[in-house]
Formats: structure tokens, C-alpha cells, sequence
């Protein structure tokens, strides 16, 4: 299985990502400038967290207009797996690959602790090795985590399953004390309508080795070769 | 006068003539909460001003243009606020043109 990370100037997880997936897939991924748009043929494209471009205008606006994230939309649509962690999820939204938008966090604090999800959407390339229901501790760090959208976007989100992670209480609870930012319906984690790109907030690639305090990272890397692996 | 004089004598040959002026305007749609306003509602209240209601806070925008028509240039700024100055998601914006 080959990857791509896309590293925009500010990028600052890309190096964390790229380890994760050296150690599930066996094989360092491409880096990849965002200002080259001449993507290599990949099985899965990672946008990572950061603050592409110093989060100037709006967190991720200016990187969703890179050379190479044109490739990166036409790749989506072709149903290439894109993973967006963090900025890259802001970066998704701003590039309209997910619907809505990641706002200042209601506190108006930048939040870096690990938090509780709930996965809500087990049934893809990205979650499979978790099950519906699964409670995992996975960091955030961010300030830009308020995910926003209009009623019927949300609505069309909750139906077709398409919240992958919600932020939750130990227990699994989905509440208002356990969201951490504001975000809507508790959003950590969105699918698009062919469920083949995932934006996130939380970090899967800061808790994937148990050097680092937590393993409940991993299985989303294990899981992307398992599946990506089969399909090649 | 003679400052005028001065003025008109020396004045670069290459100077650019700016045609336009294009001031944007970006605010948060009706019914986006907005916790930077609330935030610092509280500190004007804090502060001992009183009867201040709804603050919102927006971004403003300036820029030059080459273009001299008007219809055109709002047409353009128009563009470039769906394309990148704004999320129109969550956000309206307004322009004003000087000629």
C-alpha cells in the first residue's frame, strides 16, 4: 500500500503521520509539497494537522487553494481514500471535499488534552478495525474544532451515518459537558457521501505507539492497510 | 502654495493612478454564535459601558484596483469573496467601491 502526506508550509504533524504509517504499513509514505501538483499515484492521500499558511484569513483556507489540492479533490472523487486530521479536516471543508465549516472553539481557548470519541461509524476504510459504539482516547489539539453547519447539512450528516467519531463522557455518553469546543450534534469526525474521505479534529497519529502513552490510534492505520491492502 | 507648487513640480512621473478602492466588509450570518463578541460584550460590561447589545465581530478588507469600470471591479471583488475572503458558510460580506 503507497500514501501520500501533503505538507503545506506550516504543516507541523506531517512528520507524526508519516511515522504512523511507517509502522502499519512497512513502508515510509511520500511527502508530498503541496505546491507540486503532481501527485504520484497513491492508495491513500493524508492531509495533516498544523498551521498550514499561519492559519491566515481562516484556518485553512489559503492551503485549500494549493496547486496540488485540485489533484487531491479529482483523486476523492475518484474514490482515493483521503484522511484530513485536524487542519487537514479544516483544510477538507474549505476545499468543499466535506460540508460545513470548523470555527474559533466556543471557550475561545486552544485545547490540547486527550478526550474521549465515540465511534458512531465503524463501517468504513478508515474505522473498520473499531467497532460501532467503541469508546477511544485519541488527543485534540486545536483551535478551530467548532464544527458548524446549517440544519439540514446536519440532519443529512446524523441520517446517512456519516459522523464517524463524537466527542463523549468516559461512559460513552454523547453530552454537552464532553464536548470540548461547541461543535454540533458533538462532531469529531465527518465522512462524505461516498464515505471515502474522513475529516477529523482528534489526533489518531499522536497515540499510535505505546512509547507514546496510548495505542487507540493505531487501529485506524492498521485497518486503512488491511482494507487498502485487499483492494490493490 | 508653494507647497502645492512643490507638490506638482516633483511628483514621480511614474506615480500609479489608483482607480479604485475596494473595501470588503465580512460578517458573521444571523444565528452563527460568535463567542469573540460575546467575549468581549462582557469585557465592555466590565468596563462600565452599559445598553450594548449583540456584538459582533467581522474582518475588514482593503484593496487597490487597476479596473476602472464599476460594474466590473464589483464583479471581481464579488468572485473573490465566494472564491476565498470568505465562508459563506457561516459568513455575509459587503463591498464598497470608491472611485
Amino acid at each position: 500500500m503507497k500514501a501520500a502526506v501533503i505538507v503545506s508550509p506550516g504543516s507541523n504533524c506531517d512528520r507524526d503521520i508519516q511515522v504512523a504509517l511507517r509502522q502499519s504499513v512497512g513502508a515510509d509514505p511520500v511527502m508530498h509539497w503541496h505546491g507540486d501538483p503532481d501527485l504520484p499515484g497513491v492508495d491513500l492521500i493524508v492531509v495533516p494537522g498544523g498551521f498550514s499558511y499561519g492559519d491566515y484569513l481562516r484556518a485553512g483556507a489559503m492551503a485549500a487553494h494549493s496547486p496540488v489540492i485540485r489533484e487531491v479533490v479529482d483523486r476523492a472523487n475518484r474514490g482515493v481514500p483521503v484522511l484530513g486530521i485536524c487542519n487537514g479536516f479544516q483544510i477538507l471543508t474549505e476545499c468543499g471535499l466535506l460540508p460545513g465549516v470548523l470555527m474559533r472553539n466556543a471557550g475561545l481557548k486552544f485545547i490540547c488534552r486527550d478526550i474521549d470519541l465515540r465511534v458512531d461509524a465503524a463501517n468504513t476504510v478508515f474505522t473498520r478495525s473499531y467497532v460501532d459504539g467503541q469508546i477511544i482516547r485519541i488527543p485534540i489539539a486545536h483551535n478551530e474544532g467548532n464544527y458548524f453547519a446549517d440544519e439540514d447539512t446536519l440532519n443529512r450528516l446524523d441520517g446517512d451515518n456519516r459522523i464517524a467519531f463524537r466527542y463523549c463522557s468516559p461512559r460513552g455518553e454523547v453530552t454537552a459537558e464532553a464536548n470540548p469546543n461547541g461543535a454540533a450534534l458533538n462532531i469529531a469526525g465527518i465522512l462524505n457521501e461516498k464515505r471515502n474521505v474522513l475529516g477529523m479534529m482528534p489526533h489518531p497519529e499522536r497515540l499510535a505507539d505505546d512509547a507514546l502513552g496510548g495505542t487507540d490510534g493505531r487501529p485506524m492505520f492498521d485497518g486503512l492497510v488491511e482494507a487498502l491492502a485487499a483492494a490493490a | 502654495m508653494a507647497w502645492v507648487g512643490f507638490r506638482v513640480r516633483f511628483a514621480p512621473p511614474c506615480a500609479k493612478q489608483i482607480a479604485m478602492k475596494a473595501r470588503v466588509h465580512i460578517t458573521l450570518k444571523n444565528g452563527v454564535l460568535d463567542p469573540q463578541g460575546k467575549a468581549i460584550e462582557h469585557a465592555l460590561a466590565g468596563l462600565g459601558f452599559s445598553g450594548i447589545n449583540d456584538v459582533r465581530q467581522g474582518k475588514y478588507i482593503e484593496m487597490n484596483l487597476d479596473e476602472t469600470d464599476e460594474a466590473t471591479a464589483r464583479a471581481s471583488v464579488e468572485a473573490m469573496c465566494e472564491k476565498l475572503l470568505t465562508n459563506t458558510v457561516i459568513e455575509n460580506y459587503e463591498i464598497d467601491l470608491d472611485a
